[in-house]
């Protein structure tokens, strides 16, 4: 057992091994695509919720399937991040060529149901896009779509007005026609990088 | 029901809590059915549990709800799956109960495991065994790295399981009970040198975590704090817990070497040669 050339052998043997590891990691990173938002492919499940439309009705996913969905956490009262993330995606959509145009969708999801009405929420979405649903339902159901992406969401205590804010993800998620998750937009993201991935998803799945 | 919430796991895992059951069980079994003389006293059996269930705490209950959404949280969580849990069961020398329940096992089965055998000791080459331990805190935490592993569900898992496997491999290794003198256990000079060597990375890790001026962990930015907390406050928790608490446990693990060292200096019969010759 105790043969020193094997045990030399395996010492010798196992820095090659570590050596090798090292390189083939390295070779890992290497990324071909050229998305300019983060690619989530194979990170994420497919869309799938079940939620409650601005009439009061359930709308599952596949209601939108065919489209390039881009599905986003908020709320109506949120001072800065939804509106100015609401805007851009607005903005990314209206430049995008006609013929793409209408194979996008803004999916808004409240997570602030308390204070967010189905009607209130129409009203907001309807402010910024044509393209734009929102929706929400009980906190269990939100809680657990936000749980499938990786996300959360907290509440502050209320001030003296009843007030208060909440904590959400920053993030949208970019989903293709098959309902694929595909692309993280992150809050830094400017319009023209949003229009050129959607219009480069729009087209790689195009009818 | 406060309580049970917080017990309750929030990414619920069977494959884990059957991994947990099945550890607790057969060393449970293996207590009641050896020999009473090889038996680990009470004390030893009492840090086993705890460090077990401090991994399993941290996998299974609310704390891993906050685990993913707190990146200096996310850092006590590995701090104990890497660190504090497997020294706890290392420490606790399950030695003398593995070996009486690979005494039980079939000799063909046996012969099956052996490969396994192979891995192991490849694995627990110091060389291996050190690059394995400061690279795989590297690795998830490499910024692209810890973002897929923090928004992917299966990669989220393998990364805590890699380092809990990976981190028993290495407490091992530095606290195998069997004396470098009378056996093939690693020398106690090679063990300080180890304990040593691997700390230097994880403070350098730390500070650069703890001094970098921008977010370099935006995940957590991106996808929802568990709380609103300002996110440098988060990333400078989180640089410190992965400096300084890995630095001490590494003088922790010299501290524990060198006494055992000093115990076999000048004895013609370490104090661990019972226990290997009862088993050889």
């Amino acid at each position: 057992m105790n043969n020193p050339f094997r045990s030399r052998l395996s010492g010798r043997l196992s820095i090659i091994v570590v050596a090798m590891t090292t390189v083939i990691l390295a070779g890992c990173f290497g990324d071909a695509k050229s998305w300019r938002s983060k690619d989530i492919t194979g990170l994420m499940p497919e869309l799938a919720f079940e939620l409650t439309d601005a009439s009061g009705d359930t709308v599952t996913a596949d209601k939108t399937d065919g489209e390039i969905r881009m599905l986003f956490f908020g709320f109506t009262s949120c001072p800065d991040v939804c509106p100015a993330t609401l805007r851009k995606l607005s903005r990314a959509v209206s430049g995008m060529p006609d013929q793409w145009q209408n194979d996008t969708r803004i999916i808004f999801v409240s997570v602030d149901p308390q204070r967010d009405t189905p009607e209130r929420i129409k009203s907001y979405v309807d402010f910024f896009s044509d393209r734009a649903i929102g929706l929400t339902g009980e906190e269990k159901a939100l809680r657990a779509l936000s749980k499938r992406y990786r996300t959360t969401f907290g509440y502050d205590d209320p001030d003296a007005e009843g007030n208060y804010n909440v904590s959400h993800s920053g993030a949208v998620y970019v989903f293709d026609r098959k309902g694929n998750a595909r692309l993280l937009f992150r809050p830094d993201l400017t319009i023209e990088d949003i229009r050129t991935d959607l219009v480069a998803l729009a087209q790689e799945s195009g009818v | 029901m406060i309580g049970l919430n917080w017990l309750a796991p929030y990414d619920f895992s069977p494959a884990t809590i059957l991994g947990y059951v099945l550890v607790l069980g057969f060393y449970g079994y293996g207590l009641l059915k050896m020999p009473e003389d090889n038996r680990p006293g009470s004390g030893r059996i009492l840090v086993f549990v705890v460090g077990v269930m401090l991994c399993y705490g941290v996998m299974q209950t609310r704390f891993d709800y906050y685990s993913q959404y707190m990146f200096f949280i996310h850092r006590g969580q590995h701090l104990i799956l890497h660190h504090l849990g497997p020294l706890l069961i290392a420490l606790s020398n399950p030695l003398p109960v593995m070996q009486f329940l690979y005494s039980r096992i079939k000799p063909g089965i046996r012969r099956a495991l052996s490969p396994l055998g192979w891995i192991y000791r490849f694995l627990q080459h110091p060389a291996v065994a050190s690059f394995l331990f400061v690279g795989l805190i590297y690795f998830w935490l490499w910024p692209p790295i810890h973002f897929n592993a923090m928004l992917s569900r299966d990669l989220y898992w393998i990364m805590n399981w890699s380092m809990l496997l990976d981190g028993l491999l290495f407490w091992w290794l530095i606290l195998d009970p069997r004396s470098p003198v009378s056996g093939n256990a690693l020398g106690y000079g090679k063990r300080i040198l180890l304990l040593a060597l691997v700390a230097v990375p994880q403070i350098i890790l730390g500070a650069t975590i703890v001094f970098s001026q921008g977010m370099v962990y935006d995940v957590y930015e991106v996808c929802g704090r568990a709380w609103p907390m300002a996110p440098e406050t988060d990333q400078l928790l989180g640089g410190l817990i992965t400096w300084i608490p890995p630095a001490m446990m590494s003088i922790l693990g010299i501290l524990i070497i060198l006494r055992r060292a000093m115990r076999e200096d000048g004895k013609a019969f370490p104090y661990s040669e019972k226990l290997k010759a009862t088993h050889s």
